[in-house]
């Protein structure tokens, strides 16, 4: 056998989504990790934008203008979809990484079948996903429907 | 009718890959008859003696303990020694080498880049009387409560299956992994140990310990049930506590020492009752 050849097997991106047979954390992780990136880019964006008043209030009015098309709005209320699902996951994770006992448990000896601090920290993350909802639909009403 | 056909027919889609021959891994098929309780390991077996004789695979003590047969059973990271057949699947088997490690050949994974980490992180006591350590004259004093702080993740078998399942390894070859990182807990949080700064360096670093943004994947596949995710946030709770002067610095346990010379038992506390070996007391 040739030593030393072998053949490389990391996942990369597709093991955020496709890395098996796997539960639901998993795709709370994948969610958090570009929803921070779709909200960073938009930051970026917004920055820009607004740098668009250096150049005078025509400039500044055309860009507003492009702004209400339908595309953009579909692009506002998903960067607020974003920003909902982050900011809540965001605070279970700073609860389940301060190690508090409702979020991951004490530490014990394991008997089977064996019990994790994932069956603690369900709770929160259901949690995580009615508030994540709820506001995003409150959010979704106050843009197609009231139109603010 | 004979116990052959009284068999389920479950179909092992194996991935192969043998680094003399293929340029790429490809998955071959074997129809393996499988009664009850016969485990993924003996089905290798199987079409070890009776198709191919060059399938590999690394295993040993068949019971869940020395953690070399981890691989990927439909999808799952698991022991194959350790999973029934018949519980996973009645009809078919995807079995590939664990994800995240290269492949040295079938279902063999190179596990050095873990035990890499796991060495970084400076898995064992760190103390400074060295000369205790190298020549052990007595025990360190340890309470019950003290031990259930890290004996959960004693259990470690060094598998190697939560690496396989982590997203963030998937991406990060530089991030030690819930193996590591659990080791580096169960030895800082142990009250015999004083190495917490010394383990800070490779804990805290921008690939290091904050990578973890809880997908769990490591605690649902572990074997042993050693919750690395559960080790890795008290960790962190530990290393921002430690920052902030949260918490008291804690020095290592000390010697057990024996009964002051000369001291006498209290009236309340009774004699032990005398040896039943004849002789049995008389070096002490």
């Amino acid at each position: 056998m040739a030593l030393g050849k072998k053949h490389p097997n990391r996942l990369g991106i597709a093991g955020w989504l496709a890395g098996g047979r796997y539960g639901g954390e998993r795709y709370l992780y994948t969610l958090h990790r570009l929803t921070g990136l779709g909200i960073l880019l938009y930051f970026a964006l917004h920055i820009l934008v607004n740098l668009s008043r250096v150049f005078g209030r025509e400039s500044w009015d055309s860009l507003m203008a492009i702004f209400e098309s339908p595309a953009f709005k579909i692009g506002e209320f998903l960067v607020f979809a974003a920003f909902a699902y982050h900011a809540f996951n965001g605070i279970r994770l700073v609860l389940i990484e301060l190690g508090l006992p409702f979020a991951v448990g004490r530490a014990e000896e394991p008997v089977y079948p064996y019990k994790s601090s994932l069956n603690v920290q369900r709770k929160l993350a259901v949690m995580v996903i009615l508030a994540a909802a709820l506001l995003v639909v409150v959010g979704g009403y106050d843009l197609f429907i009231l139109g603010h | 009718m004979s116990t052959q056909s009284q068999n389920h027919q479950v179909v092992f889609h194996v991935r192969r890959y043998d680094p003399d021959h293929d340029a790429a891994p490809a998955w071959k098929d074997y129809r393996v008859p499988v009664p009850p309780g016969m485990t993924v390991l003996d089905g290798l077996h199987y079409i070890k003696e009776h198709f191919d004789g060059t399938l590999a695979w690394r295993f040993s003590c068949r019971m869940g303990v020395c953690g070399s047969c981890a691989m990927l059973i439909n999808g799952m990271a698991r022991l194959a020694c350790n999973t029934q057949i018949l519980d996973v699947s009645r009809t078919a088997l995807t079995i590939a080498p664990l994800p995240n490690y290269e492949i040295i050949k079938d279902l063999v994974p190179d596990l050095a880049p873990m035990f890499a980490h796991h060495a970084s992180m400076k898995p064992w006591l760190i103390r400074e009387d060295r000369d205790e350590i190298l020549n052990p004259t007595g025990e360190y004093k340890q309470t019950r409560e003290e031990l259930e702080q890290y004996i959960q993740f004693t259990n470690c078998i060094k598998c190697g299956a939560c690496l396989a399942a982590c997203p963030t390894v998937a991406t990060d070859p530089t991030y030690p992994g819930p193996m590591a990182l659990a080791q580096a807990y169960r030895f800082c949080v142990d009250s015999r140990d004083g190495g917490l700064e010394e383990r800070r360096d490779a804990l805290d670093t921008p690939h290091g310990l904050y990578r973890c943004h809880y997908a769990g994947e490591c605690s649902r596949v572990c074997p042993k049930g050693v919750d690395p995710a559960r080790a890795i946030q008290l960790m962190k709770r530990n290393l921002v506590f430690s920052y902030l002067k949260l918490v008291r610095r804690r020095e290592p346990s000390q010697l057990l020492t024996g009964p002051v010379p000369g001291a006498e038992r209290r009236s309340e506390i009774p004699a032990p009752p005398p040896f039943t070996v004849e002789g049995a007391g008389d070096e002490a």
